[in-house]
């Protein structure tokens, strides 16, 4: 597209209008190759990761006869294996995406053209065409208006019933709705193809929940919004059929603009490890320098007079031949470059996060839902080190309260919500509501005897007392985080007309009327209870509406909400005008039941030295409530004093709440800072936040209550941005995704409030406690794992490559090598890899159980104590050592010695065959003494691979072999010739143990002197340990408001929901889990 | 009941020691317990094995003559920097039985045959016997592939074109007589060189028309041996030896057995003559050439460095167990109180 569309405009029917604007029709492409381009594409992306191109590069060296210092096959063999391992797995992904695609594309669906239905594929439906759906068919298509929706039988209203679990994954129903004036030309074709209809609306964007358009027919306009439209991904149900307009075709749609863009995050291993390879890059080029300096020493001092024997080539002075021998080590150096290291690393990665899905500890039988790592590539091993570790607290199944005795408390329950009754069957009324807590105050409600029965836009049913009244609904004013209350407007039998309204307490008090002063104290008074006892509190107020001023007000709403421009702003004006001098009926307190194991996973994590940092929408008084359970064993107790502290006098802005320990070891200093959401926006501006971040710091806990969802997502922004900490954050609740989105792990809690967070997660299960499980265990395990992998890793290459360096001191720094070339090619993608790969996937120092007894465990990974740059100069002096004996010790052995016939030993094929087999048993004993369990795959793999080696050595160092391939194989016969005389056993074993011993004496007097928490609890017998288990409440608050706003717009829309009159009784169903009703406190009048 | 629960919710993982990560384990712990008696007891095996190397070598008898003649006294001066035919002989006592089967070694220092390209300079498939790679070698041989005027040589390469062509006779000093001292050059060579990896056309000097003899030597390959069919071309058993490129600067190479006549039994205690044709030039870049007379245990020739990193080795374990021990005395009871 060559300019950026700024407005689209669709004309219904009109076929040759809409083309003319070029709209991308409605077939879709997700798919990255066809045959022809799969190749120079998928070339050309893999080409472009480093590690690639260093192979390729070097490749072309080796093309260079002169600087070539081993075979092309050297390079090429491991090169086209990732290539093609890579390239497998892209063509595989590519074809499900075809098939797909194509499974999509050729969907069919009723489109109306020339005035006839007729059955076309999906990818032919243009833009501006009329299509009908119908029930539980996918709206795959496209955006769809819908100027028509007829119901039939059980649909007596324009209601379109969707469910979006595709799109948003959610899974509860929503309504969609038409305007009344399409609504009105039911399924009559004619009507429909005369339809002369055009829409204005914003350009193709990727916002699922917001939609600006108007429809104009006849010069009339009508506004078009979210409700109104049905969004490509969609599922119809309970709706036999709707018929609906095309605005955006295929790649314009909502949800294709969603997908794709993943963005990686990345850990900080891998953030390590891109330095390393960069220091190993300086590394490979000093040695090279070193080695290229010496070839022109030795070129001068003997090559010069060695020409008798070895003319040099025309031209080739030692400036020259040291500078061909610099890029021959390049090459002949290689291998410490690994180029198999990011495929390892890949499928370490997924092994593990395969760990994770499959652990059934972390499965939740009541809903079935297993634990998921998502963003598998490289989402995994930042599990390892989070330091900080973000909580929203909404976990919650509510409990509730009540009692009867102020009927408009509960007439106001009945009646401001946006619940909708649902009878699945005869006499069982269901509430589906958007958050627990509505859900929970409604039910409270009708067991009190106001009984909400069923509603239509413009009705509420409630039985009062056993009394059917019907309230005329004349506005909704919705819930949003902003406004953090919801009003309705209704018309009683009495034609009197009330507000009712319900909200955040601080919210509702800025708003009631004078005459209210003395309730609000006793109200307050109860509210802090309520907080104190860890309840979600909500506000309860009406307000009487004057005849003559709610007329002009509908006239002013009902303009402002068709309006083009503004639209919010004047509706928020509006609602804000009409809320107010509202008079105070009393508080509700919800109860939040924590999740099993909440605090016991706090109290563990703590142990393990993560930071946690609460950001909730709660009130300091049940924040404090909330840290009692973090440390619950040093019982902390608030002394709300504001503290004059250095921040506070400078800037006034954010007061401090300092907590302290009521503990003898008060020297240690334990602080908790508590900063509610007011306080942190100023906190979190430019010049404050450093001050923010350094007192939380200090802080043991941190408590950010009352925050928006932006906030939180702040939050985490600047701890990642000046801690350099790695960052968790877990959430459960759709306010919880910008936070989670924004942490380096983000995980989400697949539970009762929609799945926005788990979508949007890179872990997700179903139960808070899982967390420890996910951290202490599996995150542990997975940064030992990567850690162990990683360190073994360098040490074998290193020490492959070392031994190059040193015997370029003996054969005049001409980049001859040490092992046949064939070693070289196999030795990391067979005699290696396998070991290497079991030890990154299976190795556990403690097992599960162990890891959660201690819990400091945790610790040494967050210090970076397994893996970091010191660790890998550690890693490169051991391997220096293990090249010096292997090189020094088959030298001294070999040297002027001659097989037990007085044949050749001595010779450069025996030499190299003693040196890798020497290399190759240490490593693998190296690989065996690093692995804390030995399990039988891990033993399988180390003696499989030895065992290939000499099967495969013997095999090509055979006389079939050289009689096939002449010159390919020329080391025959160095198999027989020298591994059977025992000297050379002699100096395997030798320089095995030789290797290997200081490295266990090493450790061992390690373990002596310092140490680790590692070491003790691996050495700790089974029976010494014991757990002191914290029984503490598992009580807990959390946001006041927790749904999503959008609701009310619907309820209030000329025609409503409602699914059919009931014909029978209800009969109160009680569900398992619905919430109890435990606790109500009215405020007496 | 368990059965039908999991049924019915399709989610649950399987519950199996892979997938749950409990596959049976066993973990080393580095105890006292165990790494001390190790060390122990690796390092008194590792002394045992260590001072029977290191007797085993010390009776391997050796004797080495360097016949370079750097020095101006020696017999072989003149020679040094003669390109004319040259001989000279040194003579040597043997105080008692130099034990059989006695191995004839010349000996070469400061010489890369481990150099890359000196190495890498020859062509396998020529070697094989392959006739089109007569015809036309391989480049690796450069720049001895192909003579001035553009004739393939066989055997190409630097490694052949330098082969080793002193010669060497011994005789034995009996009551004021030399007898010479039979050395056998069969089975010099490894037996997959020998039969498998060198291979000679069928029919000899035929197919070496047209090709030119390295320019080295003096003559060409097929006339190496011309008495025997089965040591002459590229099996010739010197050539093979030669073609056998060490892996270190210093080496040496096996000349000739000593396993005939009175002499099977080893060389008896006597003064013997060496006698040199002394051809190949090693004074231009400092090289050493030496005769070596040695015989053989099971641990192969004489090499001391073997038993004696056995022996250290050893030692330092035993050490090693010592201080292990003191420091886990030291640091346990230290935990104890």
């Amino acid at each position: 597209m060559f300019f950026s569309e700024e407005e689209r405009y669709v004309r219904a029917n009109d076929r040759p209008s809409n083309l003319s604007y070029n709209y991308a029709n409605n077939a879709i492409r997700t798919s990255k190759y066809n045959i022809i381009t799969f190749l120079p594409l998928n070339l050309f992306e893999q080409f472009r990761r480093l590690a690639n191109a260093y192979f390729l590069f070097l490749l072309i060296l080796q093309l260079i006869p002169q600087i070539s210092s081993l075979s092309w096959f050297t390079t090429a063999l491991p090169l086209i294996l990732v290539l093609s391992m890579t390239a497998v797995k892209d063509a595989n992904d590519d074809i499900n995406r075809h098939k797909s695609d194509r499974q999509v594309n050729n969907r069919m669906v009723n489109v109306l053209i020339d005035g006839v239905l007729k059955n076309e594929k999906w990818m032919n439906v243009q833009v501006g065409d009329i299509v009908k759906l119908e029930s539980n068919q996918f709206v795959t298509l496209t955006h769809v208006t819908h100027p028509t929706i007829l119901t039939l039988l059980i649909e007596p209203l324009n209601l379109v019933y969707v469910e979006t679990a595709e799109l948003d994954g959610e899974t509860n129903l929503k309504v969609k709705q038409a305007l009344t004036l399409t609504g009105e030309m039911g399924d009559s074709i004619e009507a429909l193809s005369a339809f002369k209809g055009e829409v204005r609306c914003e350009p193709p964007n990727n916002r699922l929940d917001k939609f600006k358009g108007t429809l104009t027919v006849n010069g009339q306009n009508y506004g078009l919004d979210n409700d109104k439209i049905l969004l490509r991904g969609c599922t119809l149900r309970n709706t036999e059929w709707c018929f609906g307009l095309v605005i955006f075709g295929g790649p314009d749609t909502k949800l294709m603009q969603n997908s794709g863009k993943t963005k990686f995050k990345r850990t900080s291993i891998d953030h390590l490890m891109n330095i390393l390879v960069l220091c190993i890059f300086g590394f490979l080029f000093t040695l090279c320098f070193i080695l290229a300096i010496g070839n022109a020493v030795w070129e001068v001092k003997e090559g010069s007079v060695f020409t008798v024997f070895l003319p040099r080539e025309p031209g080739v002075n030692a400036a020259l031949s040291s500078f061909l021998s610099f890029w021959s080590y390049v090459i002949v150096l290689n291998a410490v470059v690994p180029i198999s290291l990011y495929v390892s690393v890949e499928v370490i990665r997924l092994g593990n996060s395969f760990f994770i899905n499959w652990d059934r500890k972390m499965y939740y039988p009541k809903n079935d839902t297993p634990a998921q790592s998502h963003s598998v590539d490289f989402s995994w091993n930042k599990l390892a080190d989070p330091k900080f570790d973000f909580h929203d607290y909404n976990l919650v199944e509510t409990v509730r309260e009540g009692n009867p005795e102020a009927q408009a408390f509960f007439r106001l329950l009945a009646l401001c919500h946006t619940v909708m009754p649902e009878e699945k069957k005869e006499g069982e009324l269901n509430y589906q509501a958007q958050s627990p807590d509505e859900g929970a105050l409604v039910t409270a409600a009708r067991n009190f005897g106001f009984v909400f029965r069923s509603r239509t836009p413009e009705t509420i049913t409630i039985m009062e007392m056993g009394e059917k009244v019907t309230y005329e609904l004349l506005a909704v004013l919705d819930f949003n985080n902003v406004r953090k209350r919801m009003s309705v407007i209704v018309r009683g039998p009495d034609g009197k007309m009330t507000l009712y309204c319900k909200g955040a307490d601080t919210i509702i008090y800025e708003r009631l009327d004078h005459s209210c002063k003395r309730l609000m104290k006793v109200t307050t008074g109860h509210l802090n209870e309520y907080a104190g006892d860890g309840l979600r509190t909500l506000v309860l107020a009406y307000k009487h509406l004057k005849e003559n001023y709610m007329e002009e007000w509908t006239q002013r709403h009902h303009e402002a909400s068709t309006a083009l421009e503004g639209r919010e702003e004047r509706l928020d004006q509006l609602y804000e005008e009409i809320e107010k001098d509202m008079i105070l009926l009393g508080a509700t307190a919800v109860e939040d039941k924590l999740q099993d194991g909440v605090p016991q996973t706090i109290e563990q994590l703590a142990k393990a030295d993560i930071k946690i940092w609460v950001l909730t929408g709660d009130k300091q008084g049940m924040s404090c409530y909330i840290l009692e359970l973090l440390y619950a064993r040093r019982k902390m107790c608030p002394e709300s004093a504001e503290e004059p502290s250095v921040t506070k006098a400078r800037a006034g802005l954010f007061w401090l709440q300092k907590t302290e320990t009521v503990q003898d070891e008060q020297v240690e200093g334990d602080y908790a800072l508590i900063i509610n959401g007011h306080s942190l926006a100023f906190a979190l501006e430019k010049d404050l936040e450093l001050e923010l971040l350094r007192t939380a710091c200090m802080c043991q806990t941190v408590i950010c209550c009352r925050v928006t969802p932006l906030q939180k997502a702040q939050v985490v922004e600047l701890v990642k941005k000046y801690k350099q900490a790695i960052t968790l954050a877990i959430g459960d609740g759709a306010n919880d995704v910008s936070m989670i989105k924004a942490a380096h792990i983000g995980v989400g809690i697949s539970g009762q409030e929609g799945m926005q967070a788990v979508l949007s997660s890179d872990f997700s299960f179903a139960q808070f406690r899982y967390l420890q499980r996910l951290l202490l265990v599996h995150g542990r395990w997975s940064y030992l794992r990567m850690c162990k992998f990683l360190q073994y890793f360098f040490y074998k290459n290193f020490t492959f490559t070392f031994v190059h360096f040193w015997y370029a001191f003996f054969c005049g720094f001409s980049a001859q090598t040490v092992y046949d070339e064939w070693f070289i090619t196999l030795y990391n993608l067979v005699y290696t890899s396998l070991p290497i790969l079991s030890l990154g996937l299976f190795d556990q120092d403690v097992n599960d159980r162990w890891s959660f007894e201690y819990p400091q465990l945790y610790s040494p990974g967050q210090l970076n104590m397994y893996f970091s740059k010191k660790a890998f100069v550690h890693c490169m002096v051991h391997s220096c050592y293990c090249s010096l004996v292997l090189f020094f010790i088959p030298w001294g052995a070999i040297h002027d010695t001659v097989r037990d016939d007085g044949r050749d030993l001595a010779d450069y094929q025996s030499f190299a065959l003693l040196a890798q087999t020497c290399l190759l048993v240490v490593v693998s004993i190296q690989l065996c003494i690093d692995t804390y369990a030995w399990t039988t795959v891990n033993q399988f793999f180390v003696w499989g691979s030895l065992f290939a080696y000499l099967a495969i050595t013997f095999t090509m160092y055979s006389n079939g072999m050289f009689l096939i391939f002449t010159s390919v194989f020329p080391f025959i016969g160095t198999v027989r010739n020298s591994l059977n005389q025992p000297n050379v056993w002699l100096t395997i074993f030798l320089t095995s143990l030789l290797c290997v011993l200081p490295v266990v004496a090493l450790r061992f007097i390690l373990i002596q002197i310092r140490p680790t928490i590692n070491d003790k609890v691996r050495k700790t017998p089974e029976t010494e340990y014991c757990l002191c288990i914290l029984r503490v409440s598992t009580r807990r608050s959390g946001y006041a408001f927790s749904h999503s706003q959008g609701y009310g717009a619907l309820v209030t829309s000329e025609r409503f929901l409602f699914k059919r009159p009931l014909k029978s009784l209800l009969a109160f169903s009680a569900q398992t889990e619905t919430p109890r009703p435990q606790l109500f406190r009215p405020i007496p009048e | 009941m368990v059965k039908e629960e999991q049924e019915e919710s399709s989610n649950r993982p399987d519950n199996t020691a892979f997938t749950q990560q409990r596959l049976p384990a066993w973990q080393p712990i580095l105890s006292a317990s165990i790494v001390i008696p190790m060390f122990l007891l690796i390092g008194a095996a590792f002394i045992g094995v260590g001072v029977a190397l290191f007797i085993t070598s010390r009776d391997i008898q050796l004797q080495e003559l360097d016949y370079t003649g750097d020095d101006s006294e020696h017999p072989c001066f003149k020679c040094r920097t003669n390109t004319e035919k040259c001989t000279c002989s040194m003579t040597f006592s043997i105080p008692t039985l130099f034990k059989g089967p006695v191995f004839f070694y010349y000996g070469l220092t400061n010489y890369f045959q481990n150099q890359r390209k000196y190495g890498a300079s020859k062509d396998d498939n020529q070697l094989y016997g392959d006739l089109d790679y007569f015809t036309n070698p391989s480049t690796d041989c450069d720049p001895y592939t192909r003579d001035s005027k553009n004739m393939p040589i066989v055997p190409c390469g630097a490694l052949a074109n330098s082969m080793f062509n002193d010669s060497f006779s011994l005789s034995h000093t009996v009551n004021g007589v030399q007898k010479i001292v039979p050395l056998d050059g069969k089975g010099i060579a490894w037996w997959t060189d020998y039969n498998i990896k060198y291979r000679n056309p069928t029919l000899n000097s035929v197919f070496f028309s047209g090709t030119k003899k390295p320019t080295n030597w003096p003559k060409p390959i097929y006339e190496l041996d011309t008495t025997d069919v089965y040591n002459n071309g590229f099996i010739n058993q010197d050539f093979l030896v030669w073609m056998r490129r060490a892996a270190l600067p210093d080496f040496r190479k096996l000349y000739r057995r000593i396993t005939h006549d009175d002499y099977a039994d080893g060389l008896p205690a006597g003064n013997y003559t060496l006698t040199i044709a002394y051809n190949y030039p090693v004074h231009s870049f400092n090289g050493k050439k030496k005769v070596v007379l040695s015989n053989v245990s099971w641990m192969g020739g004489k090499n001391d460095f073997l038993g004696i990193a056995y022996i250290v080795v050893g030692s330092m374990c035993v050490v090693m167990s010592v201080v292990m021990l003191i420091v886990y005395a030291r640091f346990k009871f230290a935990e104890d109180v």
